[in-house]
């Protein structure tokens, strides 16, 4: 028989795990779309007539 | 079905290293360097980032449509023994997790590739998406001995998405990169379904060997590598490779074409032995040759790749012969 107690540490590990990884990758996301915007934009915006 | 093998099976909490495992990382890095190559040669001026973000989609792409296949083929993926431990079949992903993770990275990467770089890329990186999960995966793979043919469009198609994503278009010589790993891709793959054919044919996958038998494939095999060393060459007479690349592609394609021939006369995949069924890749009778082909596919065609890439990076003027 497998301790119970020891299943449900490796799943609380395991969620942890999935969940700093999601985060990461939202924050990656976020930063992507951040730096492709000013990068496709940057230029344009400083040109622009006032 | 797959999804139904795939729910049940699940024994351990799934850790992110079996999300990141479905994307197949090694197919990853190869899609990288091929999408690449098309980018570079292409060469227009990008923006170093941008370039950087469309190589990610092109990765991310492929990494998708890897879910989508893993978790639709779980059912087939847990009869051989090559794929039995990928995450679905051996219970750590639910099916249909894999499944949401295809779906959500296929449309965050179709979506960036798009505001990054333009939609012509963008489309093509939908479409090749779509090819590999749809038309090969559900369609083709289980269907019809020309899977891999047809199918090995959506692996061929990165140079010409990269390509798309620096200069908005695809030319013939984007094209040209494309039409290299899609004749490359009949040879690479039954030379090693040769010596692997007991196992598609247990979990039902209609593999050349299976359908049509050794002797057939082995010639088939000859017939495509006739076909695929003038496409390896062409570049360089299409202003895409340059001397070294006229090279590589002319000698590395005379020892392609003597492996295949060799592997035609050889007897490779007709002699296997039940008795001796100790691992998926024994050399068995014969085997020996279609191995030795499988193996310097691989060399070829990163050789080739690595050559353009390395004689765009240096500035080394195309030959142009025609």
């Amino acid at each position: 028989m497998s301790d119970p107690n020891r299943e449900d540490e490796d799943f609380a590990k395991a969620r942890r795990g999935r969940n700093i990884a999601i985060a990461i990758g939202l924050v990656v996301f976020i930063v992507l779309v951040y730096v492709v915007t000013v990068v496709r934009m940057g230029a344009n915006v400083i040109d622009r007539p006032i | 079905m797959a999804m139904a093998s795939a729910q049940t099976n699940v024994r351990a909490p799934a850790r992110w290293q079996d999300y990141l495992q479905l994307l197949k990382p090694r197919v990853m890095s190869l899609v990288i360097f091929t999408a690449l190559t098309g980018l570079v040669c292409a060469g227009a001026p990008m923006n170093p980032i941008l370039a950087a973000v469309a190589i990610l989609c092109i990765a991310v792409g492929a990494g998708a449509s890897a879910a989508l296949n893993m978790w639709f083929d779980a059912d087939i993926d847990a009869k051989m023994r090559r794929t039995r431990g990928r995450p679905v079949p051996a219970g750590k992903v639910q099916g249909a997790d894999a499944l949401g993770l295809g779906v959500t990275l296929s449309l965050l990467s179709v979506m960036m590739m798009g505001v990054a770089t333009n939609w012509l890329a963008a489309g093509l990186l939908a479409f090749t998406i779509l090819f590999y999960a749809v038309v090969y995966t559900m369609w083709l793979k289980r269907w019809t001995a020309q899977n891999i043919v047809i199918g090995g469009l959506a692996g061929a198609l990165p140079p010409v998405i990269g390509w798309a994503a620096a200069t908005g278009t695809a030319p013939l010589n984007a094209w040209l990169l494309c039409a290299i790993i899609f004749m490359w891709t009949p040879p690479h793959f039954w030379a090693l379904s040769l010596y692997t054919s007991e196992d598609y044919a247990k979990a039902g996958v209609p593999m050349m060997p299976v359908v049509k038998g050794a002797k057939s494939t082995r010639a088939q095999i000859l017939a495509y590598s006739l076909l695929l060393i003038p496409v390896c060459v062409a570049p360089a007479f299409t202003g895409l490779g340059g001397p070294v690349y006229l090279a590589v592609s002319a000698l590395g394609g005379l020892v392609f074409l003597l492996l295949a021939w060799r592997l035609f006369r050889s007897q490779a995949g007709e002699a296997a032995d039940p008795r001796n069924d100790d691992g998926l890749y024994d050399v068995r009778a014969g085997a020996r040759d279609a191995r030795n082909l499988f193996a310097f596919s691989i060399l070829y065609l990163a050789l080739l790749f690595a050559t353009l890439l390395g004689e765009h990076l240096a500035g080394l003027k195309p030959l142009e012969l025609l």
